[in-house]
Order: C-alpha cells, then structure tokens, then sequence
C-alpha cells in the first residue's frame, strides 16, 4: 500500500510539471507576452519598446530557463535595464539588490507576484481558496446526501413510479448546466419581472457575511449539476444490490422492507458512488468558475478568469498547479478509498 | 396597435415552426409505421424514454435546418438592430413596421434591440452543425489512438494514457482560456493542432478500406483513391487560410473557416478525444478476451483487420449510446465558450453568447437570457433521453 501511494504521488508530480509547462509555454508565446507589456506599460508602445520592456523583465529568456527559474532550481534572473534599474525575479519593489535571495521559485515557496492584483500571489491564492472551500463546503453537505437519498429511493423499487420520477428528475439536473439554471435561478427568485425576490443575485456579500439569502442560490446552482449523476450511479448500484441473492435471503427470512434497505443493501450500495463522488471534484471546480463568475463571487473561479483573461502568467501558473493538485489528489483518495470500503479489491 | 398575450405569442410562435411540425410528423409517422425493420433505430420508439428524447433532438435539428439552411422560421434578421425595440418584452408591435415585416417581437428585443426569438432559432443552427461534427472528429480521433492502445498494451498503451490523463486533468475553462484568444490564433498554434486532429479521420478510414480489402488490391485502390482523395481536399481546406501561418495548398483550398470557429472547434475535440479514448481502451480491453478474436488470430488475420473489423463492431453499442450523450456534453462545452465570450464572433446568435449578454441585465429583464437557457437545457435534455432510450434497447437484446 506504501509503495502504491508512493508510485502515485511520483506519478502526481510529473503530472503536474508537465502540466504547469504546457501552461508556461502557452503564456510565454510572444503575442501574448506583447498583450502583456501593452497592459502593463500603455497601449501605444512601439514594437522596439515592448521588446525592451519583455528584455528588462526577463521574459526574453530561453523557455527551459524561465520555467527552472519559476520552479527554483535555476537562479533568478536579475537584468540592468536600458533604463539602468536593476531588475531580479527575487528583488521585491523596494528592496536592495544585494539583499535579495539567489533562487526563488515555487520549490522555496516563492509563487511569485501578480501583475494584476499587484500582490503575492501565495497570499492571493490562499485568501480565494478559503473562499471557494466555504462554497465547496456547502456544495457537498446539500449535493450529497440529498444525491444519495434520491438514488435509494430510485433504486430501491426498480421500475416502479417513484423510480421514473426520480430517473427523470436527475437526468435533467444533468443536463443544466450551471450557467443555465443560474440563469434561471436568478430570474425566477431574485429578479423584479416575477416578483418572488427571495433570494439575493449576487452572492459578493456572501464572502464575508454568508447567509441563506445571499448564498443559497448559488450552492443550489453548482450542487444541482452534480446531484444528478451521482444519483443516477447511486440508483444503479443499489437496483443491481437489490437483486443479489442474500437480499431475497432476507427477504424469504421475513425481514422487513426498511430493515432490508437500510441494514442489508444500502452498505454495498455505497461503494460505487464514492468514488464517483470522489471523481466530480474536477467538474466541480468547472461548476466553481461559472457560478462564481455569474454571482460575482470572487473566490478561486474568479481569480482564474481575471488571471486568464489578462495573461498573468505567474497567478495563472499558481492556478493550474493547485486545481491539478486538487484533481489528481482526489483520484488517489477515490482509490485508496474504494480499497478500503471494498475488501475483494486489492491495490496489487 | 396592441402588445400580445401570452396566448397569442404561443400560437403566433407555434405558426412560425409549422414546417418543423409538419416534417416531425411525416418522420415520426414514417418511422413508427416501419419500426420492425429499421434496427436499433426502429427499436427507440418502443420506449416511450427514448421517443421523447429522440423528438426532442430531431426538433432542433428541424429548427436549424429550416431556420439556418431554408430560412424558413425566424421572423427578423438575427442581427438586424430595431430603434425602440431595446430590452422591450414579449409581444411588443415592431415600431415603424413597414410592408412586409413582421409586425411583432414575439419573444421581445435584447440590450442592443434584436429580435430574440430569431437570435434563438438561428442559434439552433450554429449548434446542430458544430456539436455533432466535433463529437464525431472526437470519436475518429478517441478510437483510432484507443484501439491500439487496448490491444497492443504495453508501452504504447503506458504513453497514451498518461498523455490522456494529462489532459483530462486540465480544467476545462482553464484550456479553453490558454487556446481560445486571438493572441494563441496569431500563432498559428490551433491550425497546428487542427493540422494534427484533423489528419486521423483520413488516417482511420484508409486502414479501414485497406484491411477489409487487401486481398481485392484493384478495388481497394480505387476505393482508398475515392475516399481518401475526397477527405484530403476537406482537410486541406479546412486547415488553410489565406493570410494565417497554415497556407500550403493555398491553389486548391476550397473554402475557409472563420478563424475563431476553427479554433473552438479544435479544443473542443481536443477537450472530447481523451475520454473517447479512454473508453474505447476499456472496451477494447474487455473485447480482446473473446473467443472470436482469438479465432480471427488463428486464422492469421492481421491486428489492424481484427482491432477495426472484429472488435470496433461489437463495442458499437456503448459507443453509440456515449456519442449521444457526448453530443450534448459538446453542446454544454460551446456554451460555456460562449458565455465566457471566447472564440465564437460574440455577434453570432450561438446560445452561450445570448445567454451571457442576457444575463447581465438578468434582474431587470430576464426575458433576453431565458429563451436561449431553455433551448439549450432542452436539447441537452433530449439527448440524455435519447441515449437512455438506446442503452435501455440495446440492452434488451
């Protein structure tokens, strides 16, 4: 098993270095290295001023040497600009260039600096994962019970009228998706067209004083893409334990149909929708960057399109590595996970 | 003159799609009258699941093909802009209506005063062509890398499954985000990319001739003559340009593709391809175990003749059933594109786009995001449907 988790996480690593250098090579590209400097500097730079502007700042670099210097194992550059400022990737505004550290990468825990927010990217990163966990939180606590509850019920009786219903019910869920029923969301219970106004459009409130006003519509909108499939898969398992021969066993026993469903088949039932739900943490985070941008809520999402959507090369780095982290994490756990809940299954 | 009803607008609504009624009945009647000798497709209509689905689905199709191709349906130009119309609701009389216009926005005017009912229908169009054509390259693309993976195995298959991994470890957005700007289409790089996805069509379909027909080498040739001749002309016309970095063959390029659709068209495969392969790997992996394969080896029949000819046939019902289900995942992927404003001109009537601008005005006037919201769930929705309806069939026998 040590070995097993072991091999993963190495397997994890080269994920993600591969991954994060795809990302550098797209973001280094010159054109929009050019976009770059044009947002940074003004949108009336001549070409020979971009290229120094790119030079001063060390963008004009060999790629292979760039990526090293923002993973830590190659020195930081430091550049006497044409302009005769010292420039390093380790000095910090205000600070001395004899002062400043020889590496400084994300190996020395340096995830550098973000051009738009014009801060520390760690700190950026770590202020709007908290955020985004909040939502996660009450994502899963409303998404899974209320999945698995529509699944038993399903599965249970296959075939028979609640089954359909509740089929139907969950293959619609999966088939909104989150900017859809946002949408709809918000214009049926906030907008002044019908009149309900229940709940709150915009959720920007809700990131420092959640409450059920503010925050329900956008959980209710992530957990309900979600809810389906799981069901859905909840619902096959427990129609295919229900007819296993020890529940019939029980059932010529005489044991009652509660007894049966909540004693005898919901454990087995439980195994395969574990790991799906284990799996949906990916779609999930796809969920996060739509509702998050519909409700303006500035967590994880959020920081990904503006970090996108103005090539900040550094904070979209730090974004790749940490959803692919997240990704690649919640894989291991399904499968050690599935081990565990499962004994006929061995990691070998 | 008088705004509408409600009542009005559904029945004016319901007048506008009659050529679509009236082909949904002709090809429902035709298909239930024949449906014992039409296959799988005859046996969909025994599941009430899979009829609904499948009249759901063919109802867009009908839409975009009458309004897109025909320009039978929509009832002002999607993107003619009306003075006075702006944000109106439902049923408002067209100000300054003259001769031969017609005389109501039946689903209201947008932010920038357009008929919204036309911008949906016309949106219908741009969906049925691009979503089932991407799923489909995904497929070529998925199975032809996924064959030899599962029937090979061994280092092949370790190197196509980490690559496959690591692209279904992306976040999606992410993707679309570094490959769908107009920085990334100056480099040439999705021409690049469409250069390579696009070449595997071509590339299965030439061993497909070739395996079944090697033994008959004059009508192979010409059949691969034929075939990969027609596709070569698509494929070096779809992939140049004038005026990008991909102009070879500039003489013979038939017709172009607007840039930006080129682009969405080739993430969305590339998003697509590495779970098609996925599957047709485990397929592959259970299928080669059979006892007919074994006997297609003993009679010395070759790997590419056995993996095309033996095993793609008797994994075709997981497959079909996915490429439903794909369709509308491809579907939701365009969407998303759209409402993030990337690749497709911002302009266009696609439903991702509609919705995104409707919904900033959302609160005050739901009525330009909700039309296109409600076409997208429902088409989504019908294929789910659909591929229920088909697994539910297929598993009947």
């Amino acid at each position: 098993m040590g070995q097993f988790i072991l091999r993963r996480i190495g397997l994890m690593l080269i994920t993600s270095i591969c991954l994060t250098f795809i990302v550098f090579y797209l973001t280094n590209l010159f054109p929009n290295l050019e976009k770059l400097a044009k947002t940074q500097g003004n949108f009336r730079m001549s070409e020979a001023e971009v290229t120094s502007f790119l030079e001063d700042r060390g963008y004009l670099q060999s790629l292979p040497i760039k990526y090293g210097q923002w993973l830590g194992v190659l020195p930081g550059y430091v550049i006497e600009g044409k302009d005769g400022t010292i420039r390093g990737k380790c000095i910090k505004p205000g600070m001395q260039p004899e002062n400043a550290a020889k590496f400084c990468g994300v190996i020395q825990g340096d995830w550098g600096f973000s051009t738009v927010f014009k801060d520390d990217i760690g700190k950026i990163v770590l202020i709007r994962l908290s955020l985004t966990g909040k939502l996660m939180f009450w994502v899963m606590l409303l998404m899974i019970p209320s999945a698995l509850i529509v699944g038993i019920l399903a599965g249970m009786r296959e075939g028979s009228r609640t089954d359909r219903t509740l089929s139907t019910i969950s293959i619609t869920t999966t088939a909104t998706p989150e900017y859809v029923s946002g949408v709809i969301f918000i214009a049926v219970f906030s907008s002044t067209a019908f009149g309900l106004k229940w709940f709150k459009g915009t959720a920007a409130k809700a990131m420092e004083d959640a409450n059920f006003e503010n925050f329900f519509l956008p959980v209710l909108t992530i957990a309900l893409y979600g809810m389906g499939y799981i069901a859905r898969m909840t619902r096959a398992s427990m129609a295919e334990v229900m007819t296993a021969q020890y529940i019939r066993t029980a059932r010529l026993k005489g044991v009652s149909f509660p007894n049966i469903v909540m004693k005898h088949a919901l454990r087995n039932a439980l195994i395969a929708p574990f790991t799906v739900i284990m799996l949906q943490f990916p779609w999930l985070l796809n969920g996060v960057v739509i509702v998050e941008t519909l409700f303006n809520y500035k967590g994880f999402g959020w920081v990904l399109v503006q970090a996108a959507g103005n090539n900040d090369i550094e904070l979209l780095l730090a974004v790749s590595a940490v959803s692919v982290v997240v990704v690649l994490l919640t894989q291991l756990i399904s499968d050690i996970g599935y081990v565990y809940l499962n004994p006929r299954i061995s990691v070998s | 003159m008088e705004a509408l009803t409600w009542a009005e607008i559904l029945s004016r609504m319901f007048y506008q799609l009659i050529p679509v009624w009236i082909a949904m009945v002709a090809m429902f009647s035709i298909s239930f009258y024949y449906k014992r000798n039409l296959g799988l497709y005859g046996k969909l209509f025994d599941s009430p699941i899979g009829s609904i689905g499948f009249g759901i689905v063919i109802f867009w199709v009908l839409v975009g093909f009458f309004a897109g191709a025909l320009d039978m349906i929509s009832t002002h130009d999607p993107l003619s802009q009306v003075s006075g119309m702006k944000n109106k609701v439902p049923g408002t009389p067209l100000r300054g209506a003259e001769e031969g216009d017609y005389a109501f926005y039946l689903l209201g005017g947008d932010h920038l005063a357009r008929d919204v009912f036309s911008r949906v229908m016309d949106g219908a169009s741009i969906i049925v062509v691009i979503a089932p054509l991407a799923t489909l390259f995904a497929f070529m693309v998925g199975i032809t890398l996924g064959l030899p993976a599962g029937y090979y195995g061994g280092k092949l298959d370790t190197i196509l499954s980490f690559i496959a991994n690591l692209i279904l470890a992306f976040p999606v957005i992410l993707l679309f985000y570094l490959l769908v700007t107009p920085e990334i289409r100056m480099t040439g790089l999705p021409q690049y990319m469409a250069i390579f996805l696009f070449s595997f069509p071509i590339l299965f379909f030439a061993v497909l001739i070739n395996t079944r027909f090697y033994i008959q080498p004059q009508k192979r040739n010409l059949l691969i003559f034929i075939v990969v001749g027609l596709l070569s002309y698509l494929y070096l016309s779809l992939i140049n340009e004038a005026g990008t970095k991909v102009t070879f063959f500039n003489a013979i390029d038939g017709f172009d593709v607007p840039g930006g659709l080129l682009t969405v068209f080739v993430s969305v495969v590339f998003v697509n391809s590495p779970t098609v392969f996925r599957i047709v790997r485990g397929l592959t992996l259970d299928i080669k175990t059979r006892d007919y394969v074994s006997a297609a080896q003993t009679r010395g029949e070759g790997p590419w003749y056995i993996m095309l000819w033996e095993i793609l046939p008797n994994a075709r019902g997981p497959l079909i059933v996915d490429f439903c289900l794909r369709i509308g995942y491809t579907t939701i992927l365009l969407g998303t594109l759209g409402f993030f404003g990337l690749g497709l001109d911002p302009e266009s009537p696609n439903w991702g786009a509609t919705i995104n601008e409707g919904r900033k005005l959302l609160s005050i006037y739901p009525h330009p995001a909700l039309p296109p919201a409600f076409a997208l769930l429902s088409l989504v929705l019908g294929l789910n449907l659909l591929a229920d309806g088909l697994r539910e069939e297929s598993l009947k026998d």
